[in-house]
């Protein structure tokens, strides 16, 4: 029996305008959102171990009503159960205050492993899955390309800059995996179709005995004083390239001076 | 004047260049003080202004992935009460700011790409959402730990003392979870490092996986080389050399992007660099909205001539 939760995060979606709302927080109703690209690496990697013996994927996120969402994508995927941790003084948190909060829901679930995708894609920190570890006091296992799981124990590789390291940890462990994994299934109808039946939970900050003054933007550790869109790049010049594209191209370079 | 951590990663004991960019950041807020792991303290620390080196040297820092270093240096955050805390912005730098950061229940701030002071303020840029927007924050609780990019400062020489202070932490049991069980180094490429280099040469789906043309071009100009996702993804190139959101972000004075359509993910690592230049046969490719200068064409007809008129003009 293997237990996994993959904890899960409902974004803007990265292919549209995305903003910043009048708090300095990322705008999150007025772009459509989705379960962020990154953290469907983490259910697919989830249901592929559960699958190869027995156990549960229980997915969980917290977020505005709306995140609802992204614990649907995850159950069409083929999740079991999903939890929904939502409260209007969770808005504006920040990466410590989200990981108090997944770290207190995880607690009350039964769970051997859980898996994070590597970021989000839109606060992109990458940090909340060592957070989570931290305050849990569990091993962390974090950025692997590739994940192993046998029996009670996790082997990842972690690809580097300077090295590629195998790291292993046993017991209840925290892994976060990266793109490298393998491609994420797509929903099949039958998926689509079983999960309206799954049971998600809703729960509140009083759920997980949660202070409301340990959350939310003005508990946040850090602020955002301004933000700025970058300014638009001027169209530059397109040549059609008719036998002498190269040369025109170092023409180019040569006069920037990179020639 | 009081003091700033720094984390310095040196991996096989080679101090970084990005290491170096934060003592020089370092300086701006207070007296920088080095943070290294390993055996032989590298000159270089109090040549780039290390006035204190904390040295840590212990096999347990790399027997096991963060938990031992973050606790060695929440340690030194307790001890010194330093003004700041700098890391670099790799997967482990950041992962040990986060766990510094909680245990000192300070704010956190990660990829910075530039550092201000002003009197006790200390204020960093970010650029997110793909490079589309650009963000000032600062912490407003305990002591600021700031993950910084690469190429956020020059490293400026600025002779130290950089007196060594042996140090020595009883690590915790809690935080030897993770044990790295091998460690094979990357193989050198011969080129600069990718976030490290004026100038980058990047290959996409339009190479049809061959990177040759690209690589001869890059190494007329002196580049280092990416790629895209697309490219990773059919294994035609190591994912370390990955430019995008799930890979490396540069921010070059020169952007080449060779067979490159220009999706979001991609503009997401290059979207910020000085000047962009694409070659690329589908004139609508989204990337020619971002360029300075681009070609329609055929990267495997168009580059070995730039490559070969590059030679030309150097003699």
């Amino acid at each position: 029996m293997t237990n996994i939760v993959v904890a899960v995060k409902y974004v803007p979606d990265a292919t549209a305008d995305r903003t910043f709302s009048s708090d300095n927080t990322v705008d999150r109703d007025n772009v459509d959102g989705l379960l962020s690209e990154l953290d469907e690496y983490a259910v697919e990697q989830a249901l592929q171990v559960v699958e190869a013996g027995e156990g549960e994927v229980t997915v969980l996120t917290v977020g505005p009503e709306d995140a609802a969402d992204a614990v649907r994508k995850a159950l069409q995927m083929g999740a079991d159960k999903g939890v929904h941790v939502v409260d209007d003084a969770i808005h504006g948190s920040d990466a410590f205050a989200t990981s108090l909060v997944l770290a207190k829901a995880i607690e009350k679930l039964e769970y051997d492993f859980v898996f994070f995708g590597m970021g989000s894609t839109d606060g992109s920190m990458g940090i909340v899955p060592t957070l989570v570890a931290e305050r849990l006091g569990l091993p962390a296992v974090t950025f692997g390309s590739e994940v192993t799981v046998d029996g009670d124990s996790v082997t990842i590789r972690r690809d580097g800059d300077a090295a590629t390291q195998e790291i292993s940890a046993s017991g209840k462990v925290v892994v976060s995996v990266t793109d490298q994994t393998g491609e994420a299934r797509y929903p099949s109808f039958k998926g689509i179709m079983a999960a309206k039946k799954k049971p998600v939970d809703t729960w509140s900050l009083s759920d997980l005995g949660v202070d409301a003054g340990e959350v939310g933007l003005e508990n946040a550790w850090t602020k955002v004083e301004s933000f700025e869109p970058r300014p638009p790049r001027t169209a530059g010049e397109i040549v059609t390239d008719e036998g002498d594209g190269g040369v025109k191209l170092v023409e180019f370079l040569a006069s920037k001076k990179f020639v | 004047m009081s003091e700033v951590l720094v984390l310095i990663d040196a991996p096989e004991g080679k101090v970084t260049k990005p290491s170096l960019e934060l003592l020089t950041i370092a300086a701006r807020i207070g007296e920088p003080s080095a943070v290294f792991f390993g055996s032989d303290v590298p000159s270089s620390l109090a040549e780039y202004g290390a006035a204190k080196v904390y040295q840590l040297d212990d096999a347990v820092y790399e027997e096991y992935l963060v938990g031992p270093k973050a606790e060695a240096l929440a340690q030194l955050v307790a001890e010194k009460s330093p003004a700041a805390v700098l890391v670099p912005a790799t997967s482990e730098g950041k992962e040990i700011g986060a766990r510094v950061a909680l245990k000192a229940e300070s704010g956190y701030i990660t990829d910075a790409v530039d550092v201000a002071v002003d009197g006790d303020s200390v204020t960093t840029t970010q650029s997110v959402f793909a490079g589309n927007f650009t963000v000032q924050a600062a912490v407003t609780k305990g002591i600021p730990v700031i993950a910084v990019k690469p190429n956020s400062a020059t490293p400026e020489k600025a002779d130290a003392a950089g007196t060594v202070e042996a140090v020595s932490v009883d690590v915790s049991d809690a935080a030897k979870g993770a044990k790295i069980t091998s460690s094979k180094p990357k193989e050198a490429s011969g080129r600069p490092e990718l976030t490290e280099a004026a100038i980058v040469v990047s290959g996409g789906r339009g190479t049809g996986g061959d990177f040759s043309e690209v690589e001869a071009f890059a190494d007329s100009l002196g580049a280092a080389v990416g790629a895209s996702r697309a490219a990773v993804d059919s294994g035609w190139y190591p994912h370390n050399f990955q430019i995008g959101q799930t890979g490396k972000t540069v921010s070059p004075q020169l952007y080449v992007a060779n067979g490159i359509s220009g999706a979001i993910q991609h503009r997401a690592g290059m979207q910020t660099s000085k000047t962009i230049v694409a070659v690329n046969k589908d004139e609508e490719a989204p990337i020619f909205e971002l360029v300075d200068f681009g070609v329609v064409g055929d990267l495997k007809t168009v580059l070995p001539q730039a490559t070969e008129e590059i030679v030309k003009r150097k003699g």
